[in-house]
Formats: structure tokens, C-alpha cells, sequence
């Protein structure tokens, strides 16, 4: 359980680490190492190069109405700042644990993009922005454009995660995240977020994402479609669930059968759709 | 090999270290503070916790070069001259250790949690999911961290 040798740049810049990241075509970019850590040492990982991205000035967070949060921000930091976005202050103590986010980054869990992962989840949720940005320069990618399955993203080699966009809470909404594990701190087996607006006592701009039980944080355009304008009652989102349930095809585990995982899904949805239309009232 | 300068329970530290080394071995094989545990070797179970620039985190899931500049803590450095801290004394009051190799990781974990808080018992036991204990079941621990977030509440109360 140790990893295998390789090099070291703690990079000073930005432009400090795509120089490096760019030199080496089996070079790792590191940040709170909560995840690759694990890796190198149990050797899943075998980088030539390792840049450390903490003292690269990513660790801002500007507000301007958007949340620009840099891709070393801690979660901690994150979870206890006032203005993040109610629905990934709920999330966040479903991340790792109290001592891992003192450590573990916000970009770094978007770049890991592990399919469990509650960052991800909030922020394609909330319909917000990662910023990247490699030799070629810097560009804007929508989550969902983002995350194409278990660790698999959109960055271009050399590409780096330098900023993460939240949008503010907005008038008339409400969001709710929803996650059962077997453990606290545990990867999910089914997580959900769901953001929704009640504008004269009707659902509109429903998002819901789903998962854990998917490679990605994934949204239903039916299941959202078949709540657009309606009020909101225990029974609507029982159905709200089932539908889900029905859409979602997990493969199941050692710990919970494909039947399980759609039945707590449709359970996740259910409760997240109606604590977040509580909150939108 | 790279040159690291660190403080390491208010001691200066210069060294040569290799990129790979973790943290727990630097502190256990280089400087012998052995009471650091190396569990998991994951970040699941703790027991390497220490204390980095006033946070705690986890030893194993940090390499001794990225601490280059930086303080380190370990559960060495929390009895003073004048014996246990109040934390780990309240701990043997409570008898919330047996075998005592999770101890170390909870000790500085907790610390860091009454550092910044008054933690409720579900605050206290939502931060021990991330410290495993094979032996106490838990509720002497949680005791313990109570009965000192309890009495450093008392003290501020008093002003002492």
C-alpha cells in the first residue's frame, strides 16, 4: 500500500500548473488527494508526474450574484460559508466525512467525478458551471456536458478544473437533496437533488438529478415534464417517485438488488420533491 | 529527493523526502512519533488523523512534500508538562478507549471539532462515523468528547 515513485511540482500559478500538467503525458494534477491519494496508494494510479494545484491561488471564492468558487476551495469551507446554495449545504455533510473535508477539494471532486459524488450532483441540480481551463485556454462547460460516466469527463488532456459557478438561490424556489448509504460517510447506494419554483401554487422549472444509481448525475426530462404546473401533494409526488423509479436502471450490488435501488430512488424523489416544495412556499 | 521545513509539535523539521512518501510514514519512521496509526491506508477508518495548520486531516491521504512550510500536530504533542489534556483525560475517565489504536486519530479529530464548536451529540457522532472503533461501541467516546466540550463550555462561562 504505497505508491509508486514519480515526481513532484507544487505549482505556484495557474499557468505554473498547465506548464507542468502539459510536459508529462502521464502527469496527475492533485489537489485535496482525498480520493487519488487512496488510488496511488493502493497503486490504481500510477502517475510519472504529480502537480500539487493547493498553492496555485485556485482557493478563492467571489460572489456577484454567482457563487465563483475556486477549484481548491475546501468542502468544509464551502459547507460553512453562508453564502452557498441551501441545496449544497444540505448535501454537503454527505460528503466523505468531517475530517476528509477538511482536506478534499470542490474541484477536485468535480474533476474525479465519481458517479456516488453529491458535488456533481447539486451542481448539474442547480444548473451551474465549470470552468476549465488548459493551453488552449479557458471555456465554460454546462455539468451536463460535463460528466460522461464514472470518472469520465469532458476535460481535454491537460485540461485543469479551475473554478466551479453556483447561481444564488432564487425567488419562489425550493431544493432538497435526498441520499441514503448503509454508513454515514459511505458512498450512496441512491442520492437525489431536486430544485423546483411554486409560482402561484404551481411546479415550474422542476430539475430533478438522480445519483449513485447512475454513472452520472442524471436528470428525467419526463418525470420533471409531468410535474411542470402541478400543486405538489403527497400523492403527486408518490407518483413523481414511481416515476423515477421506472426510469432508473441500476445494476445492483452485494449490498442492494436492481429492485432495491429503484424502490429507494423512487422513496429519495419522493421526499426531496416535497421538502423542496415546502421550502419554495 | 526533496528538502521539506515543517514544525512538527513546535519542533522544526528539516528532511529529505522522497515525492511518494506519506505523511503517517514520515512521522513514524523519520521522526519516530509512532503514535500516529496507519489503518486503512484510505481515509476510511482515521486512525492516521493529525492536525495540519489547525485542521485535522488524514495522514495516509497526504504526502510529507505537501506539508513542506506547514505545522504539524500529533496526539504527542496534546499532554503537557502537567500531564493529559482534558480531553484525554476525560477519556480515561470514561474508559472510551481498549485497545487504544483508534484513539490517537479520535483525540485529534475531536479536538478539532470542539475547537470550533460546541458540537451537539449528533454533531459529535456524525464526526466519529469517520473514526473507526472496533472495541468501545462508541458511547464512551461520545461521553468523553461531551463531558470536555462541557467543561471548556464551563470555562469560557467563568472566564478562566
Amino acid at each position: 500500500m504505497k505508491p509508486v515513485a514519480f515526481e513532484y511540482v507544487a505549482a505556484r500559478s495557474l499557468e505554473e500548473a498547465i506548464e507542468a500538467i502539459g510536459r508529462d503525458e502521464d502527469a496527475k494534477p492533485i489537489a485535496g488527494g482525498q480520493s487519488l491519494v487512496p488510488a496511488l496508494n493502493m497503486r490504481l494510479v500510477r502517475p510519472t508526474l504529480l502537480v500539487d494545484l493547493n498553492r496555485a491561488g485556485l482557493d478563492g471564492i467571489e460572489s456577484d450574484g454567482v457563487l465563483r468558487v475556486g477549484a481548491t476551495v475546501r468542502q468544509t469551507t464551502l459547507e460553512h460559508d453562508v453564502r452557498t446554495h441551501p441545496l449544497l449545504r444540505e448535501a454537503m455533510p454527505f460528503v466523505g466525512h468531517f475530517v476528509t473535508r477538511n482536506r478534499g477539494t470542490v474541484g477536485g471532486s468535480v474533476a474525479h467525478a465519481d458517479g456516488s459524488a453529491e458535488i456533481p450532483l447539486c451542481l448539474s441540480a442547480l444548473g451551474g458551471t465549470i470552468v476549465a481551463e488548459g493551453p488552449r485556454g479557458r471555456r465554460e462547460i454546462d455539468p451536463d456536458a460535463f460528466f460522461v460516466t464514472h470518472f469520465l469527463t469532458t476535460l481535454e488532456p491537460g485540461e485543469l478544473v479551475v473554478e466551479t459557478l453556483w447561481p444564488p438561490p432564487e425567488e419562489f424556489e425550493g431544493a432538497a437533496f435526498e441520499e441514503f448509504a448503509l454508513r454515514a460517510g459511505d458512498y450512496a447506494l441512491s442520492m437525489v437533488a431536486v430544485v423546483v419554483k411554486r409560482v402561484e401554487d404551481m411546479a415550474a422549472d422542476v430539475r430533478i438529478r438522480i445519483g449513485a444509481v447512475t454513472d452520472r448525475p442524471t436528470g428525467f426530462a419526463d418525470v420533471e415534464a409531468a410535474l411542470d404546473g402541478s400543486f405538489v401533494t403527497p400523492a403527486v409526488a408518490r407518483e413523481a417517485g414511481a416515476l423515477a423509479a421506472a426510469a432508473v436502471d441500476p445494476g445492483g450490488s452485494i449490498h442492494a438488488t436492481p429492485e432495491y435501488l429503484r424502490a429507494l430512488t423512487g422513496t429519495l424523489v419522493e421526499r426531496a420533491l416535497l421538502r423542496a416544495w415546502e421550502r419554495a412556499a | 529527493m526533496t528538502r521539506i521545513t515543517l514544525t512538527v509539535n513546535g519542533r522544526k523539521v528539516v528532511e529529505d523526502v522522497e515525492p511518494r512518501l506519506l505523511l503517517t510514514d514520515f512521522l513514524r519512521h523519520r521522526l519516530g512519533l509512532t503514535g500516529t496509526h496507519v489503518g486503512c491506508e484510505h481515509g476510511v477508518c482515521g486512525a492516521c488523523t493529525v492536525q495540519l495548520d489547525t485542521v485535522s486531516v488524514r495522514g495516509c491521504c497526504l504526502l510529507a512534500v505537501q506539508v513542506d512550510g506547514s505545522v504539524v500536530e500529533t496526539v504527542e504533542s496534546l499532554a503537557g508538562d502537567d500531564g493529559l489534556s482534558p480531553l484525554q483525560a476525560a477519556f480515561k475517565r470514561h474508559h472510551a478507549l481498549q485497545c487504544g489504536f483508534c484513539t490517537p486519530g479520535i483525540l485529534i479529530a475531536a479536538e478539532d471539532l470542539l475547537s470550533r464548536c460546541d458540537p451537539s451529540h449528533e454533531e459529535i457522532v456524525d464526526m466519529l462515523s469517520g473514526q473507526l472503533c472496533r472495541c468501545t461501541g462508541y458511547a464512551p467516546i461520545v461521553a468523553a468528547i461531551e463531558e470536555a466540550r462541557d467543561e471548556r463550555s464551563r470555562q469560557r462561562e467563568t472566564g478562566q
